[in-house]
C-alpha cells in the first residue's frame, strides 16, 4: 500500500484531521456501551452525542436539534427527499438540476419510474442556473426543490439564498445537498431559507460513514429509516458514536479553520491554476472562477484523456481525479462538464485538483514541476493535437 | 483504478510505435473525441511480399488504449497482410496479460483500425452505415453486424459484456433493449435447443448410422447454423460428409468476412460438436468466385 502522496483529490474524500482520530478513540476502546440504555455506562454516550449534534449546529448556525446524525452524505439526500414527499403524498413534483451529485440525480430518476415528474433545471457554460427558469418551473404541487450548494466536480457555488426565497414565496419545500460546501465556505441557517441541509463527514476530516441532515425546527417529514426511537424517531439505529463524536469534532475544527480554507487554500489553489494555465498551452479552466470553492479547480486539457493523465500523475504519488469517461465509471464522459455544455474532447480531458488545509507550498511545485511534461507526452502520442510549432 | 497488469503499464508508460510514419501505405483511422478514444494507424508495407514493415500509432484515450494501439504494433510489424488480418482483438488483449473487462473496447479498437488500414491499403473503402448494417447504438455509434460479430467472436450473452466490448448502451441507455434483442437471437437456438439434447446426445451420437449422422448434420446447420449467419447476410452449404470432417463453403457476406476462418472454426465446429458428436472437424472448401 501506498502511504505517501500528494493528496489533492479532497472533494473525492479528506484525510481524517488527528485531533479527529484521538477524539473517536474512546469510544472505539473502553466506551462501547449503547447510549440507549438505563445503566450509566451505556447511558452516559448520550450526553457525547449531544455535545457532538451541538457542534455541528453551531458550525451551521442551526439549534441542536435540528441536527440528525445519518449514515453518509447520500443518505441524507435520500432522507430528505423521500421524507418530503411521503409527508406531502399529494405533490408529485420534484425540482432539481442536471449537475447533481447521483445521489440526487438516480434517485430522482428512480422518482420518475414511481409516478413522479421531476424537472432538471440547465446550467450554462460558466455552470451557472438560469434563476427565470427556476421560476417558471415551480408548480403549486411541486413538493421539494433541490439544488446543491457547490458543485463536487466544478466547485462552482449557486446563489443559495436566492434561489430559496423564489422557493419559499411558492410554498415549496427546500432542500440542499451541501456535501461540498460544509467547512469549506461559512454557511449560517439561523438567516436562510433552506428547509433542509446534507453534509457529509468524510468531506471535512471526519471519517466515512457519517453525515447529518439538518431539519429545520418545524419541518413536515417522514422518516426514512424507520425502527426504534433514536434521533428523536427521526432516524433509526443505534448511533455509531465513534463517527458522530469524529464529525463532532471536526465541525468544531473546520469552525477555527474557515478562514484559512478561504485564504491560505485559497492562495493554493490559484497559484496551481495560473501556473498550469500559463505553463501549458490549449488549456483552460471549466466553470465560474468568482463563485466557486476555494479549494477546487476543473481544467480541460485539450487533445487527451484524463484518465492517462491521472496515471502518469499516479506515478509521481499525485492524487486527482478527471471528469473523463474511463474514470468516471461510465462511457461518458462527466455528467456535470456535458450539462455546462464543454466540448466533449476537453471534457475527456478534463482533470480536478481539489486541495485542502492539509496541503502544503511544496506539493503545488511538486504538481507545477511534473504536470507539463505529463501533457507534451500525451499530446505527442495523440491524433489530435495541432501540428503547428 | 483499474487493474492493470504490468504489461499494459508498460506498454502505456513506454508505448512502442508511436508517432505517424511519413508518405504511409496504408492509414486507418478508427474512433471520436466524441467517443473518448481514437486510434489512427499508419503502415509501411513492402509491395511484393505484402509485408508490413513499419507500424506507427497515435491514440487519443485511456491507459488501456494506448497500451493495446502500443501492443498491437507490436503484433503486426514483420507480418503479411494475410496474418495481421487474423489477429483478433482478444489476442491484442492477450499479449498485454489480458485487459480489464469494461475496457474490452481498447483491445476492439485496435483490431479494427488495423482491418482499416489493411483494408485501405487493399483499396477497399468501408462505409460505415451501409456496409455494417443497421445503427442500434447512437451515442457510439455501433451497428447491429458489429455486435453480432464480437458476440460469436467472444462468446459474449450478456449485455454488460456488450456495452465492454464496443461502448454500446454505455451511453444513454436507450440502446439496452435492442441489444438484449440481438444477442437473443444470436444464441436462442443454443438456448433453447442445447439443455433439452445435452445428457443422451454423446451416446447417441455415437450409435448414429451414416445416413442418420448426415440427416442430423443437415438439421443443425439448418435450424441451429444458418439463421444466426442469415443476419450477418451470409449463408453455409455443405459440400462433404468424411466420416467426421464436414466441408462446408460460406457464401454472401461470409465469404468476405475477415473474420470467416473464425467464424467456421469457432461457430458452425462448435454447434456440429454440440449436437451432432464431439469427433466432428470442420473443413472450409474455398469459396471460388
Ligand atoms: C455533492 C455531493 N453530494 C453527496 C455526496 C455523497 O456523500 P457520501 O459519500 O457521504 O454518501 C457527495 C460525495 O461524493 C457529494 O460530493
Ligand atoms: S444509443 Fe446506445 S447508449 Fe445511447
Amino acid at each position: 500500500m501506498i502511504n505517501k502522496a500528494i493528496y489533492v483529490d479532497n472533494n473525492a474524500t479528506t484525510p481524517i484531521a488527528p485531533e479527529v482520530y484521538q477524539e473517536m478513540i474512546p469510544y472505539l476502546t473502553q466506551y462501547y456501551g449503547n447510549p440507549s440504555s438505563i445503566h450509566t455506562f451505556g447511558g452516559q454516550l448520550a450526553s457525547k452525542i449531544d455535545e457532538a449534534r451541538q457542534r455541528v449546529a453551531n458550525l451551521l448556525g442551526a439549534l441542536a436539534t435540528e441536527i440528525v446524525f445519518t449514515s453518509c452524505g447520500t443518505e441524507s439526500d435520500n432522507a430528505a427527499i423521500l421524507g418530503i414527499l411521503s409527508s406531502n403524498p399529494s405533490k408529485k413534483h420534484i425540482i432539481t438540476t442536471k449537475v447533481e451529485h447521483p445521489a440526487i440525480l438516480n434517485l430522482c430518476q428512480h422518482l420518475e419510474k414511481n409516478g413522479y415528474d421531476v424537472t432538471y433545471l440547465s446550467v450554462d457554460r460558466s455552470g451557472a442556473l438560469n434563476l427565470d427558469e427556476l421560476q417558471k418551473s415551480m408548480r403549486p404541487d411541486t413538493a421539494i426543490v433541490s439544488v446543491m450548494y457547490a458543485n463536487n466536480e466544478t466547485g462552482v457555488i449557486f446563489p443559495i439564498e436566492q434561489i430559496g426565497r423564489i422557493v419559499k414565496s411558492r410554498g415549496s419545500m427546500f432542500h440542499v445537498d451541501a456535501v461540498q460546501a460544509v467547512g469549506k465556505i461559512p454557511i449560517d441557517l439561523s438567516k436562510s431559507s433552506i428547509d433542509l441541509l446534507s453534509l457529509s463527514g468524510h468531506k471535512l476530516h471526519a471519517p466515512k460513514g457519517v453525515g447529518v441532515l439538518y431539519i429545520r425546527r418545524g419541518t413536515m417529514i417522514r422518516p426514512f429509516i424507520i425502527g426504534g426511537h433514536q434521533e428523536r424517531g427521526r432516524r433509526a439505529g443505534t448511533e455509531n458514536i465513534a463517527s458522530i463524536c469524529a464529525l463532532g469534532k471536526a465541525a468544531e475544527l473546520a469552525h477555527k479553520n474557515i478562514a484559512d480554507e478561504n485564504n491560505i487554500v485559497r492562495k493554493m489553489r490559484d497559484r496551481l491554476e495560473k501556473g498550469l494555465l500559463e505553463s501549458i498551452p490549449y488549456t483552460f479552466v471549466n466553470g465560474d472562477t468568482v463563485n466557486r470553492l476555494p479549494n477546487t479547480t476543473n481544467i480541460s486539457f485539450e487533445y487527451i484523456e484524463g484518465e492517462s493523465i491521472l496515471l502518469l500523475l499516479d506515478q509521481h504519488g499525485i492524487c486527482a481525479s478527471s471528469g473523463s469517461a474511463c474514470t468516471s465509471g461510465s462511457l461518458q464522459p462527466s455528467h456535470v462538464l456535458r450539462s455546462m455544455g464543454v466540448p466533449f474532447t476537453a471534457a475527456h480531458g478534463s482533470v480536478r485538483f481539489s486541495l485542502s488545509r492539509y496541503n502544503d507550498d511544496s506539493e503545488i511545485d511538486k504538481i507545477l514541476e511534473v504536470m507539463p511534461a505529463i501533457i507534451s507526452k500525451l499530446r505527442a502520442i495523440s491524433p489530435y493535437t495541432p501540428k503547428t510549432k | 483504478m483499474w487493474n492493470y497488469t504490468d504489461k499494459v503499464l508498460d506498454h502505456f508508460h513506454n508505448p512502442r510505435n508511436y508517432g505517424e510514419i511519413e508518405n504511409a501505405d496504408a492509414v486507418g483511422e478508427v474512433g471520436s473525441m466524441a467517443c473518448g478514444d481514437a486510434l489512427r494507424l499508419t503502415l509501411k508495407i513492402d509491395k511484393n511480399t505484402q509485408t508490413i514493415l513499419d507500424a506507427k500509432f497515435q491514440t487519443f484515450g485511456c491507459g488501456s488504449a494506448i497500451a493495446s494501439s502500443s501492443a498491437m504494433t507490436e503484433m503486426i510489424k514483420g507480418m503479411n497482410l494475410d496474418e495481421a488480418n487474423k489477429i483478433t482483438n482478444a489476442e491484442i488483449s492477450k499479449f498485454l496479460g489480458g485487459l480489464p473487462p469494461e475496457k474490452m473496447h481498447c483491445s476492439v479498437m485496435g483490431k479494427e483500425a488495423l482491418e482499416a488500414a489493411i483494408a485501405n491499403y487493399r483499396g477497399i473503402t468501408i462505409e460505415k452505415d451501409e456496409e455494417e448494417g443497421r445503427l442500434v447504438c447512437r451515442c457510439f455509434g455501433v451497428t447491429e453486424d458489429k455486435i453480432q460479430k464480437l458476440a460469436l467472436e467472444n462468446n459474449l450473452h450478456n449485455v454488460e459484456d456488450i456495452t465492454n466490448y464496443t461502448k454500446a448502451g454505455g451511453g444513454c441507455g436507450a440502446c439496452l433493449q435492442d441489444i438484449q434483442d440481438i444477442l437473443d437471437a444470436v444464441w436462442h437456438n443454443k438456448k433453447e435447443k442445447a439443455p433439452a439434447a445435452e445428457a443422451p446426445k454423446p451416446e447417441a451420437a455415437k450409435k448414429l448410422t451414416m445416413v442418420q449422422k448426415v440427416k442430423l448434420i443437415e438439421e443443425t446447420l439448418e435450424k441451429v447454423i444458418r439463421p444466426s449467419l442469415n443476419q450477418d447476410g451470409g449463408d453455409i452449404e455443405l459440400i462433404d460428409i468424411d466420416k467426421n470432417k464436414i466441408y462446408v463453403k460460406l457464401l454472401g457476406m461470409c465469404s468476405h468476412c475477415p473474420s470467416s476462418s473464425f467464424t467456421i472454426k469457432s461457430f458452425v465446429e462448435t454447434k456440429l460438436k454440440e449436437f451432432v458428436s464431439p469427433d466432428i472437424e470442420v473443413l472450409e472448401e474455398q469459396a471460388n468466385d
